[in-house]
């Protein structure tokens, strides 16, 4: 295994270019607030206009976070799904977790109104947000885990994604036949995929639940490793496959159901980071690969938010939208140019 | 020296293995015995499907025996934990490692895992331990390169240093010649032999090339549909254990020569 030592450097730039791309993010937006000024409402000596300091302070900061936690935990996740599942393809939206998590969150908002009045308006808490969207793509990832004890082979799990997304597609159509109009915009609203208009609870509560997935995941760095070689090495050389997995199985779900609760499905980033971060680190060590992904993820997010706002205009397009127009090539650009991708 | 006198490293009694499918044994083979002792190079043979894989996954610790005793270093081998096992064990598979991204170094490292703290950091000692491994197998020049980068002979080869690197004294290996040609196979059985020689291990491999293990192996274990024979390869020939491996019509074996020969 390369040592740390080799990458520090990369490390500290990439840290940097984070910092860089963390305030330009806050910086741009639909309004114009002087650099000066950002950096100033940033350090709490507070902006000069006050409408300024509750964008920056309520609105960009809180949307700048959601982007690094986002980026950051899904990219992580994507990067212990291709390990865990030794397929390259893998990842939180192709294997289906993100449609596990709408599941759970329209028949959170939809449901709601089925049991109506006082009950449906605390069940939309952020918290049950959460725990719904993290129990549908726990669900999601148990399936697909069981599937491939079964039958070991990689194009298999990627049709259980694919299928899981049609049924998420049938139950929310059906869902939303017998629900009214609010909560189906609701649910078509958060369905597009927004890092913005998030309180600082919500800031709080995802926050929380990022740094819980991220830490178990490098708590299992050493088993991922082990697990490059496959399972039946892996146990030759003492590993508990049951443990590793199920660890990594909640992490994963954490990560992946907590941001899909607050950002909506996101699609690409968790497959297209880890393999971008390979082209810079050429290591398969996940104790230097997971920080290098949870850099890359949050900064590739950043940028892509920088964009979605489209600076200068009253406008912004859909995070998902970026994400999509962004990853794809990625991943095209990588398997014309590799042949073949690698994890 | 004779064979009596060195210390039984791994030992099969009565040892029946096979599968449990629903609850129910689904015996492969029965009644094996032998005792490998250090610095023997063991072959395994039998036709395909006999179950050669099974009998090795069973001692390894991949999968449980349905009856009869396993002894490792004189003691159950259920008594071990997984990790103490990985202290006496190490493995090289007919499957090739999950990631073919990995480079050399970092898969040979790998074997380090049972030793290394919970972040898997490896100390001067490993390091140096992975070293020799490398130099071993004749792979250090080769410790930058990614595994898909590699020849299939030296692929085996990077996959013993990973053995040898888990520091074993029992190292057992499925079918390592196959896909290689005739100068790589025996090249491979060659550093088997040297290993078990010079580091004083107990090496067990299963092969179809029986010739070669003929030639160089210290004891073999034949695998037939009627019994499981332990022997060293002279007296195998003597007992005329080979000339029933296989349908006489078809293939025939010299005993002069320790070769098959094919009947028209």
């Amino acid at each position: 295994m390369k040592s740390k030592q080799t990458y520090r450097g990369t490390f500290c730039i990439l840290t940097l270019l984070l910092v860089v791309v963390f305030l330009i993010n806050i910086s741009l937006g639909s309004v114009y607030i002087p650099f000066s000024e950002v950096i100033a409402g940033l350090l709490g000596e507070g902006a000069s206009k006050e409408s300024w300091q509750y964008i920056l302070i309520d609105y960009r900061l809180p949307k700048a976070i959601t982007a690094i936690m986002t980026g950051g935990g899904l990219a992580v996740s994507g990067l212990l799904m291709q390990t865990l599942f030794r397929n390259p393809l893998a990842g939180p939206f192709v294997l289906g977790l993100s449609s596990g998590a709408s599941l759970g969150v329209a028949f959170l908002i939809l449901g709601a109104g089925t049991i109506g009045g006082v009950a449906g308006g605390i069940l939309l808490s952020e918290w049950s947000l959460v725990i719904a969207s993290a129990a549908g793509s726990f669900l999601v990832m148990l399936a697909v885990l069981a599937v491939t004890f079964k039958i070991k082979d990689t194009m298999a799990i990627l049709i259980i994604g694919l299928m899981f997304g049609s049924v998420t597609a049938a139950v929310v159509a059906v869902l939303s036949y017998f629900s009214n109009a609010e909560q189906l915009q609701q649910y078509i609203f958060w369905s597009f995929g927004s890092l913005g208009n998030q309180s600082w609870n919500g800031v709080f509560i995802l926050t929380l639940c990022c740094v819980a997935g991220v830490a178990l995941s490098f708590f299992s760095s050493k088993s991922l490793n082990a697990l490059l070689l496959g399972e039946n090495y892996a146990k030759s050389m003492g590993l508990h496959i049951k443990r590793t997995t199920f660890i990594i199985i909640i992490a994963t779900s954490i990560l992946a159901g907590s941001i899909t609760a607050f950002a909506g499905p996101i699609a690409f980033v968790g497959l297209a980071v880890p393999h971008l971060t390979r082209q810079f680190f050429t290591t398969s060590n996940h104790s230097i690969l997971l920080p290098a992904v949870l850099i890359f993820g949050s900064l590739l997010l950043l940028i892509c938010d920088t964009i979605a706002q489209l600076p200068f205009s009253e406008y912004t397009i859909p995070i998902n939208a970026v994400t999509s127009l962004i990853g794809a090539p990625v991943v095209i650009w990588l398997l014309v140019r590799k042949r073949k991708l690698l994890f | 020296m004779t064979s009596e006198s060195k210390h039984i490293v791994l030992a099969a009694k009565k040892l029946t293995v096979g599968y449990f499918r629903k609850k129910k044994a689904d015996i492969i083979s029965s009644n094996i015995n032998f005792q490998l002792a250090e610095g023997e190079l063991i072959a395994l043979v039998g036709t395909n499907g006999i179950g050669k894989s099974t009998l090795l996954r069973t001692l390894s610790g991949m999968q449980p025996l349905i009856n009869g005793a396993i002894q490792l270093n004189d003691k159950n081998l259920n008594s071990y934990t997984s990790l103490q096992r990985a202290n006496y064990v190490s493995v090289v598979l007919t499957e090739t490692p999950a990631s073919k991204n990995l480079t050399v170094l970092e898969l040979v490292s790998l074997g380090r895992q049972p030793y290394t703290n919970w972040m898997g950091s490896l100390s001067s000692a490993d390091k140096k331990i992975v070293t020799r491994a490398l130099e071993a197998t004749n792979t250090m020049d080769l410790f930058d390169t990614k595994c898909f980068e590699l020849s299939d002979g030296q692929l085996q080869r990077v996959y013993i240093a990973r053995a040898l690197a888990q520091d074993t004294p029992v190292i057992i290996l499925d079918e390592p010649t196959t896909h290689l040609d005739l100068f790589h196979r025996a090249s491979i059985l060659k550093l088997l032999k040297n290993l078990a020689a010079k580091n004083n291990k107990t090496i067990l491999f299963s092969t179809h090339e029986i010739d070669l293990a003929i030639q160089l192996s210290d004891k073999m274990i034949v695998m037939t549909p009627k019994a499981t024979y332990f022997e060293t390869p002279k007296d195998l020939i003597k007992a005329g254990r080979f000339d029933t491996l296989f349908p006489e019509e078809m293939i025939h074996f010299d005993s002069e020569t320790g070769r098959f020969i094919i009947k028209d």
